[in-house]
């Protein structure tokens, strides 16, 4: 097998080059080649879905349901969506003129930013990579994704497939790690959309400052779920426990990271939790196919310090059983950890569920606000009233009421971070907005222009201007212009 | 300096603690905020222009053409708009969810930083202001210290009409601009150069906090003589405007320099000798209506763009400088050299060079060969022209016919792309720079399919498939066992 050549410095230069000049050549521009790249990915995912679920299982464990559903379903009505709206998205927009500037037509044009970069994550390396990626292509850019290297089987399909299908001249993917990653954020992009943890989300945003290339990050956080005890307590739990579990084993980033409920109604929850728990999974979890394993050694040592911890390991009330070897832990909930401990600190991304108990549910908010904005928020509960609270006032990228992680699928809502969890969305029209610049168009007449435009500036002027302000203040714009 | 350090510190605990005690989020209060910005200006009209007239002097006139008129237009539009822009959004969520609901809301980021500039400080402090206040944000402004006069109204007269504990002003310069960066912001406004608007990125990328660079660029100006040749007097004037008549050249906007055929240069210089004398008279220095320099350094800046050799030799019109009166003279310059350091960065002053091509479609090559700048201007009406102009070129804007005008058109977005910046405000999109848009999702406890939840089965799988092919018919003959 022939040694991998290193990506360094010069091949990204080169890389770059390259598809720059494929996008000024205008490969890009036209619809006829996005939508024949849309059509081309949504091949990829008719033809090639047993590959990608071996390859997903191979990284992840991931069972097949979630495979086919949570990556190439949702891909595939992403790419669906992008082929039938493209042209009304690509169509220049209107702009309402007033009597500011008549006589005058503005329109606000979408034009492509040019080469940009994609960084995906290990996590869905399918979703995560493409759905981008088809963002970028229907909005006319050239585009480079780089995969995660922590899902190397994925990686590889990636780059395989989309080689094999893709044009090459505007679209590459770059395999690697640190090295590779860092040789890219050197260059100039015109975007880069990133998904991962905040803690590289600062060294990509501070790597884009250099260019002042704009960025979205679509982060993480501790996405908090409060349940009221006015609620429908089995629904509740099994939407928490396939929000959780049933999304890659608790390793994505808007899975349900502690729940917040009265002291009185924690019992209830905790047994409704452990019964369908075992109605999911059996009564060995550890043997259950359908639950993702964790990715990797580190992050299995990283989960397991969290449950080893002094007062944290004695908060276990259900499961706790690990197994190195194969990467598992079993679905693990906990009751009241200390709010300092390391499980409350970091977002948790794998099996473990905290229960924090309070005094009253308005005590959730408090709690809530004291910590960084998530990704998401929860809220399970009848209750009219905090439903509208909740959603009025706890900052997050997007609260689902009565549900878990949905939204991720509803491509009519933008998806992403506030603060820590990150900055711009996607998804539907707002991935296609993600990669496009709004350019503003006006088109003016060139007859009627009045003096007040013009020095020499007098005090007859300045009287004309302060007395067309006091009357209305749009005439003051009909006079510059000449209209009166 | 230790000084400054706690009362920015100080400032930013009132701040927080006026932001989460809900009162900024009343629009009641947003509107008697921006309500009270337009009084302000309005009761102090003469204290205003005086302090421009003294920092940078501008003649009363345009001050309120393209300062106070501006903002009190802004305020105008915030305050009869403000309740429509705060609807939330709904959104019609796929058949699969029903009756779950949909819908976006606009949230305050929080606690804002708006760093200004010193060519309109007013505007430019005031404009982003309104912007803040009117999304619900608690602000802190710092304008410039090169326009100390303006600088010195804001700071004394804002506490006297605005909420001091949710919106404060600082003055000071880059050393407090650098404390001032340390800190967390939930989102930071810049107006300023492409230089340090690298710097406020690299900082704000420390906290994650998103950012709004409106930065500038080379604004070239394509006159097609053939196509408007009949109505050359009102291009010349419009263009002379668009140079001279604001800031003496110091805007953002700025025609920066004109693109013309060989031919027709000479005419358009012949043409631009007399309108600027009917601007400014025999003697511009004397004439009142000139704005100045900002600042002896920046005086040193043009002079050196000037001294040039090659440059010098361009020059057909003006070129003489006082820098102790600040003033640089109207110069037209004559195809300087494409290399010289004048047509390699903005000039932001009064120099306006022409360069000439054979044929005016070779401008289009020209401006490509430069960074992405903020406006466009081209003077035609070839439709042929124009088209290639849209999709050849990227810049902020594009103004056809006209200069400067874009500004007032509050339905277009106004901002940079590439290196003339990121993101965009004026009208509605000044109150969506400053907010968050939050998804909201609401799903219903009372439907719930087995189908959701583990274990997993071929059943599941194909049900969970078809759902999201939305191929309903198909999901019913499923459901009945109809299908396999």
């Amino acid at each position: 097998m022939a040694a991998k050549k290193m990506f360094g410095a010069a091949d990204a230069s080169i890389l770059v080059t390259d598809l720059r000049r494929s996008f000024d050549d205008g490969v890009t521009r036209g619809y006829e080649w996005r939508v024949t790249q849309l059509k081309k990915l949504l091949i990829i995912c008719d033809n090639h879905e047993p590959e990608i679920v071996a390859a997903l299982r191979d990284d992840l464990g991931k069972p097949e349901l979630e495979s086919s559903v949570y990556e190439v379903s949702l891909l595939r009505n992403s790419i669906k969506l992008a082929l039938k709206q493209l042209k009304n998205w690509m169509a220049p927009e209107k702009a309402k003129t007033s009597l500011t500037t008549f006589p005058a037509s503005a329109e606000i044009v979408s034009e492509p930013l040019g080469v940009v970069l994609v960084i995906s994550a290990w996590n869905y390396p399918f979703l995560l990579s493409i759905d981008p990626v088809i963002g970028a292509i229907s909005a006319g850019n050239a585009v480079v994704l780089k995969p995660s290297e922590l899902a190397p089987a994925s990686s590889a399909l990636l780059a395989k497939l989309m080689e094999q299908y893709l044009d090459s001249s505007a679209v590459r993917v770059v395999e690697g790690a640190v090295t590779e990653t860092t040789a890219l954020l050197e260059q100039k992009w015109d975007k880069i959309f990133y998904t991962g943890s905040s803690k590289i989300g600062h060294v990509i945003m501070a790597a884009a400052a250099k260019h002042l290339t704009p960025v979205v990050l679509e982060l993480g956080g501790k996405s908090p779920v409060v349940v009221d005890s006015d609620t429908d307590l089995k629904v509740t739990v099994r939407r928490i426990i396939a929000g959780k579990w049933g999304c890659n084993n608790g390793q994505a980033c808007i899975s349900p990271d502690y729940i917040l409920t009265t002291k009185e109604y924690a019992p209830k929850v905790i047994d409704a939790m452990k019964k369908e728990l075992e109605t999911f999974y059996g009564k060995n979890p550890m043997e259950s196919k359908d639950m993702s394993r964790i990715v990797n050694s580190t992050h299995f040592d990283r989960l397991s310090k969290m449950l080893d911890e002094k007062e944290v390991s004695d908060k276990i009330v259900y499961g706790g059983e690990k197994d190195r070897e194969n990467l598992k832990i079993a679905p693990t909930i906990l009751l009241d950890v200390p709010l300092d401990s390391l499980i409350m600190s970091e977002e948790i991304f794998g099996p473990l569920l905290p229960i924090l108990t309070l005094n009253n549910l308005e005590e959730s908010f408090d709690v809530i606000r004291s910590r960084p904005k998530p990704l998401a928020a929860y809220l399970f509960t009848h209750n009219k009233k905090l439903k509208e609270r909740f959603a009025a006032t706890v900052s997050a990228g997007g609260i689902v009421v009565n549900d878990i992680a949905v939204h991720l699928a509803l491509h009519t809502l933008p998806f992403g971070g506030v603060g820590e969890s990150g900055m711009g969305a996607y998804h539907g029209k707002f991935s296609f907005d993600a990669f496009s610049h709004k350019k503003a168009v006006l088109y003016r007449s060139l007859f009627g222009d009045s003096a007040v435009r013009y020095p020499p500036y007098s005090r007859g002027k300045l009287r004309l201007l302060k007395a067309l302000v006091d009357s209305n203040i749009f005439d003051i714009f009909k006079v510059l212009l000449g209209l009166s | 300096m230790e000084g400054m350090k706690e009362t920015v510190e100080e400032s930013l605990r009132e701040m927080r603690e006026t932001f989460a005690s809900g009162r900024t989020r009343s629009l009641k209060w947003r509107k008697a905020q921006i309500g009270a910005i337009y009084e302000m200006v309005k009761d102090n009209e003469d204290k205003i222009c005086s302090a421009l007239f003294q920092d940078l002097g501008k003649h009363s006139t345009e001050a309120f053409r393209d300062e106070l008129g501006v903002v009190l237009r802004s305020a105008t539009v915030a305050i009869n708009s403000l309740d429509k822009w705060a609807v939330p959004k709904h959104s019609n969520l796929p058949l699969l969810f029903y009756p779950a609901k949909g819908k976006v809301i606009s949230e305050p980021y929080g606690t804002v930083l708006v760093l200004s500039s010193w060519n309109f400080p007013i505007s430019l402090s005031l404009d982003p202001l309104i912007g803040a206040i009117a999304a619900g944000n608690t602000v802190l402004l710092k304008s410039s210290e090169l326009s100390p006069n303006a600088s010195a109204f804001l700071a004394k007269t804002i506490p006297a009409y605005l909420d001091t504990k949710a919106i404060k002003v600082i003055e000071g310069g880059p050393d407090v601009a650098t404390i001032l960066l340390q800190h967390q912001w939930d989102k930071i406004f810049f107006t300023g150069s492409p230089k340090i608007g690298r710097i406020i990125m690299a900082a704000a990328a420390q906290h994650l906090t998103p950012v709004t660079l409106e930065l500038g660029g080379k604004c070239p100006t394509i006159v097609d003589h053939h196509t408007i040749s009949k109505n050359i007097k009102s291009v010349v004037k419009r263009i002379a405007g668009g140079k001279w008549g604001s800031c003496s050249g110091q805007a953002c906007i700025s025609v920066d320099y004109v693109l013309i055929e060989k031919s027709y240069a000479s005419s358009l210089i012949d043409m631009l000798k007399p309108t600027i004398k009917s601007f400014f008279g025999e003697n511009p220095k004397e004439s009142g209506c000139l704005s100045r320099i900002a600042t002896k350094q920046h005086v040193q800046r043009l002079s050196r763009l000037l001294n040039d050799p090659r440059v010098q030799a361009s020059i057909v019109y003006g070129g003489s400088i006082d820098e102790e009166k600040l003033y640089v003279e109207p110069t037209i310059l004559l195809d300087p050299p494409l290399d010289s350091e004048i047509m390699n960065e903005e000039i932001f002053g009064p120099i306006l060079p022409i360069i000439t091509v054979r044929d005016i479609q070779e401008s289009i090559g020209i401006i490509k060969t430069k960074p992405k700048p903020l406006a466009i201007y081209a003077f035609t009406n070839d439709e042929n022209l124009k088209t290639r102009i849209l999709s050849e070129t990227s810049s902020g804007s594009v103004t056809f016919n006209d200069v400067m005008i874009q500004y007032m058109c509050d339905a277009l977005p106004f901002g940079g792309v590439g290196e003339s910046g990121i993101g965009r405000y004026h009208g509605k999109y000044s109150f969506d720079c400053f907010s968050h848009e939050k998804a909201i999702m609401e799903g219903s406890l009372g439907m719930d399919l087995d189908a959701r939840y583990p274990p997993w089965n071929n059943f599941k799988l194909t049900f969970i498939r078809l759902a999201f092919r939305e191929a309903y018919f198909k999901l019913i003959l499923l459901m009945l066992g109809l299908k396999r």
